[in-house]
């Protein structure tokens, strides 16, 4: 030690900023209080950054606007393609928000230090990630309260009208939004540098998005390309929100003649195992450059 | 990589040997030995490329090493644990972190990370940020950024401080206030290891500096001692009949003296001169400083002692004589 006296005592909070002679320890708020600053942090963050709630919570709804206003035929089982395409994008709206925009996001993040910072710090590493699900979880829930909020009124969608069908709602939502994030951590460790992330990332949201039945109907699709859709979550997602929204008659249309929930539940919940297992084994705290 | 055969010394903050890196061919770090007692402010200088930042990143906890005993207030920094993280600050270099927070706000929310933490607004205070507390950080200049960055590193309250290139931006006023806070930290017994381009501040706030070219140490010193400096000859320099002259002498008083009475009284374009800390470390890591070449160019490859500082270099070098 140095031959300096320390004026200030290892007490609670002690005035100065004199080195801290207890040394060791864990910080004095608990995981579960540093996990809900994170996620308030990490809000507060996402509130006050025009772009990210324009391109995550407002795109979708626009999207759905324009589409749901220009075809609006009926599909069959008295749903039209207005219905069908409000489910795709509630389904959709998840997958925007855990997979794209943390596959964007946490690029950038790492590239400007914040990792970096963070790991400079005695916080433990879950607290990040309890941070980003946390902001995906709440952001999920107030895009599918928007969507529903122009929806109902305008496009002849009504809210489920059985425990069984909120049901369905929470876990599609739960496993959704679970299986997207997961994936979009682990795909954030994929691009080079996060002037890339964008190119990379948002090609393969949008052809999940073409091929998984949110703008055009699943069983029109070729059947090559309903194969390949099938191996993805998107396509069980949407699947799972029309048996919410959708009359179960029109379950007769879907390609296996029913919603299929039992393996939507499935696919989603080993795309969850999938993606924490990629997240362990691949995340970067630190840019590739820096090795 | 054995923490065993290096002893744990308690007056002892850093201790490095035969610290070794590669990136692929390239080696960054050959060798390196460092020792860091605790309560100095211990500053490292370099030029870019000689292994100053994979060394501290190392020490840091932020890089593997490939050999070398290095222990770090006691403990291997490459099996980084959080109570060894939180006895460590580091001041990173901020590329526009966090900017839609206001500074009070992320220097809270760091607060949460430590078990003894400093008090979130007397180190906004302390760091000079008060005025900006309530500011989001994008709106900060390059050198309040910096000052963020100082306040993430020492809310803590950390036992060793790193500083990488902490006054880069600065403007001169900026860099005194840093430079008290800095020695104010140190007083109240925080180890401080800085990287630094700027001489003056390492001449500044160092107890003792290094010097590292080529991913190895070559001398560690007080900064008024560095390279002999103390001892060093001073260099005369005028312009004799035949041209522009230079000589490194003990007795300089006495070569004037003579210089006077030869030339009869002025003696043209007089000076007498002893070596800065920028030319000490520029021979040191063995550059010209100038990058120019010239006549007097083979003089930058002769011993440290015989190398003539900047002016009288510039001196011999400018003068046209008139006819």
């Amino acid at each position: 030690m140095t031959a300096t006296t320390q004026p200030t005592t290892t007490g609670d909070r002690p005035a100065g900023l004199a080195p801290a002679r207890t040394g060791a320890g864990r910080p004095r708020v608990g995981l579960a209080r540093l996990g809900a600053h994170q996620i308030v942090l990490e809000l507060r963050q996402f509130a006050r950054s025009r772009e990210q709630v324009m391109f995550t919570i407002l795109f979708p709804v626009i999207m759905m606007v324009i589409f749901g206003s220009i075809f609006d035929a009926e599909i069959g089982a008295g749903v039209t393609y207005t219905q069908y395409f409000v489910s795709g994008m509630v389904a959709s709206g998840l997958m925007v928000t855990g997979f794209q925009a943390l596959a964007i996001q946490i690029p950038i993040e790492r590239d400007r230090g914040v990792l970096k910072r963070y790991r400079s710090t005695p916080m433990p590493r879950s607290v990040y990630f309890i941070g980003k699900v946390g902001m995906v979880i709440v952001l999920a829930v107030a895009q599918v309260v928007l969507l529903l909020a122009v929806a109902v009124p305008f496009f002849d969608v009504s809210l489920p009208a059985t425990g069984a069908r909120w049901l369905t709602l929470v876990w599609v939502i739960l496993l959704g939004t679970t299986a997207c994030t997961l994936m979009g951590i682990a795909f954030s460790s994929l691009p080079k540098s996060s002037r890339s992330a964008t190119a990379t990332v948002t090609p393969v949201a949008l052809v999940l998005q073409f091929i998984s039945g949110v703008f055009f109907i699943f069983t029109e699709l070729p059947s090559w390309m309903q194969q390949v859709a099938a191996l993805f979550p998107l396509k069980w997602m949407c699947q799972g929100m029309r048996a919410v929204f959708l009359p179960d008659a029109y379950g007769a249309q879907e390609p296996a003649g029913g919603y299929e929930l039992g393996r939507a539940a499935v696919v989603l919940a080993v795309w969850c195992v999938l993606g924490l297992v990629l997240c362990l084994a691949t995340f970067r705290w630190t840019r590739r450059q820096d090795g | 990589m054995d923490t065993v055969t290096a002893t744990v010394d308690p007056d002892v903050a850093i201790a490095v040997r035969g610290l070794r890196k590669a990136y692929g061919d390239v080696t960054a770090v050959a060798g390196l030995d460092l020792t860091v007692r605790r309560g100095e402010i211990f500053a490292l200088l370099g030029p870019n490329g000689a292994g100053k930042t994979t060394t501290v990143e190392i020490l840091e906890g932020h890089r593997q090493r490939d050999a070398g005993d290095v222990l770090v207030l006691g403990q291997d920094p490459a099996r980084p644990d959080p109570a060894w993280r939180a006895r460590v600050g580091i001041v990173l270099q901020g590329t526009g972190e966090f900017e839609e927070l206001r500074v009070h706000e992320v220097v809270t929310h760091f607060a949460r990370f430590y078990p003894n933490a400093a008090d979130p607004d007397e180190v906004i205070d302390r760091v000079g940020l008060s005025a900006k507390r309530r500011a989001l950080t994008h709106t900060l200049s390059g050198g309040q950024r910096r000052r963020l960055d100082v306040a993430l590193g020492i809310i803590g309250r950390p036992e060793l401080l790193f500083l990488d290139e902490p006054t880069t931006g600065f403007d001169p006023e900026a860099r005194r206030d840093f430079w008290d806070l800095i020695r104010t930290l140190a007083s109240d017994g925080t180890t401080i290891l800085l990287t630094t381009h700027y001489l003056g501040e390492a001449e500044e706030l160092a107890d003792r500096v290094g010097v590292i070219a080529g991913g190895r140490m070559v001398t560690v010193a007080p900064p008024s001692e560095l390279g002999g400096r103390a001892e060093q000859e001073a260099t005369v320099s005028w312009i004799g009949p035949d041209g522009p002259k230079s000589v490194r002498t003990a007795t300089p008083t006495q070569l004037v003296a003579t210089l006077q009475a030869e030339f009869g009284g002025e003696v043209p374009r007089l000076t007498v001169t002893r070596p800065t800390l920028e030319d000490v470390y520029l021979g040191l890591i063995g550059h010209d400083h100038s990058g120019r070449t010239g006549p007097d160019r083979e003089e930058t490859t002769v011993p440290v002692d015989a190398t003539p500082s900047r002016r009288d270099r510039a001196a011999a070098r400018s003068p046209r004589r008139s006819a």
